[in-house]
């Protein structure tokens, strides 16, 4: 099999894994749709952003939970902020993971939110890690002079 | 939260001259404080061919809009905006404020405004809905979600605000419906718990 056909075949099983795993979903094949020969960088652009707001509102989150008394309602709106920027990337098991903490903010469970924060940043990491890998796997598509089809 | 750059659509528009559109351009003011949302919006607007504004907040809508404090009515909608797309949950004034802004003000309040939330809440909707919104999309927002706002454009239909409403809610759960379907069954009971 040639270079451009391995790469390919590479980027649908990562993308495919993606799905199955969960850690994708329909949203994110929507982001894919909104890509076209105009607008090339749409889906790496706006991941780039979440990549970005999402580790600033770690930083304010993690912040947020050491003071003393926690301010729940504050670590509430960063956290419905968080859901939000997820939801609409398709990051499906980060804003599930948000759900949860959520719940914990309403709770007002100290213990709880610590442990809910550390599940969104393991899912997010993870997500990151993942789809930086599928964009750069794109990247080499494009560079090797192949084009990336629409794969569920 | 940074204050965001008006689109350069707003200073391209400023130079245009007037003129008989054959197809006429349709002018979408988008409303969203998440930069990432406001992304997707100019994305779905454009990809369907709409002329996208795209601000952070309602008070920046308000002055595109021309009806900040201190500006005199004859300014209002200088930039011929022909719809309003906002985001429901915004730091100080809301997506539901701008609507009531925007329906009070004579020369404004003919203009569609569309209410986007990633919470479905009934009450909210219905209220939205009664006070003049034309829509509300449940977010994330989808292509079919802004194929949806064409028909807001359509030539006047004589309607009863109740028949309105009803139809409109209808469109929405339909819509939510089918974007829980095609989702993880656990999902839809987290969205119910959010």
């Amino acid at each position: 099999m040639d270079v451009i056909g391995r790469l390919q075949r590479q980027r649908t099983e990562l993308t495919q894994a993606l799905f199955k795993e969960g850690l994708l979903d329909e949203q994110f094949t929507q982001l894919q749709l909104l890509q076209d020969p105009n607008n090339p960088d749409f889906v790496a652009e706006v991941v780039s952003l979440f990549f970005e707001d999402s580790e600033k509102l770690l930083d304010e989150l993690t912040r947020s939970l050491e003071q003393d008394p926690v301010d729940y309602k504050k670590v509430d709106a960063y956290v419905h902020q968080f859901k939000g920027s997820s939801s609409s990337i398709g990051a499906q098991r980060v804003k599930n993971a948000c759900v949860i903490f959520r719940t914990c903010c309403e709770e007002r469970s100290q213990e709880g939110c610590r442990q809910a924060l550390q599940q969104v940043k393991h899912e997010f990491f993870l997500i990151k890690s993942r789809l930086e890998a599928l964009l750069q796997l794109e990247q080499q598509i494009l560079a090797a002079g192949g084009t990336i089809p629409f794969m569920e | 939260m940074a204050r965001t750059n008006i689109s350069r659509e707003i200073d391209a528009k400023k130079q245009l001259p007037s003129r008989a559109p054959v197809t006429p351009d349709i002018h979408v003011l988008a409303v969203d404080d998440s930069n990432i949302d406001r992304k997707v919006i100019e994305r779905l607007l454009k990809t369907s061919s709409y002329k996208v504004t795209s601000v952070d907040s309602a008070l920046r809508a308000l002055e595109i809009l021309g009806i900040e404090e201190g500006r005199s009515p004859s300014t209002a909608n200088s930039f011929q905006v022909n719809m309003i797309i906002t985001d429901y949950s915004m730091p100080d004034l809301t997506g539901y404020d701008l609507l009531k802004r925007i329906k009070e003000n004579a020369g404004l309040k003919d203009i569609p405004v569309v209410i986007m939330s990633s919470e479905n809440v009934p009450t909210r909707i219905k209220r939205c809905l009664e006070d003049g919104a034309k829509d509300f999309i449940i977010k994330p927002v989808q292509l079919e979600d802004v194929k949806r706002l064409s028909q807001h454009f359509s030539s006047t239909i004589k309607k009863s605000s109740g028949v309105v409403c009803s139809k409109r809610k209808q469109e929405i759960e339909d819509a939510q419906s089918r974007k829980i379907a095609s989702r993880c069954p656990h999902v839809h009971e987290l969205r119910v718990i959010a």
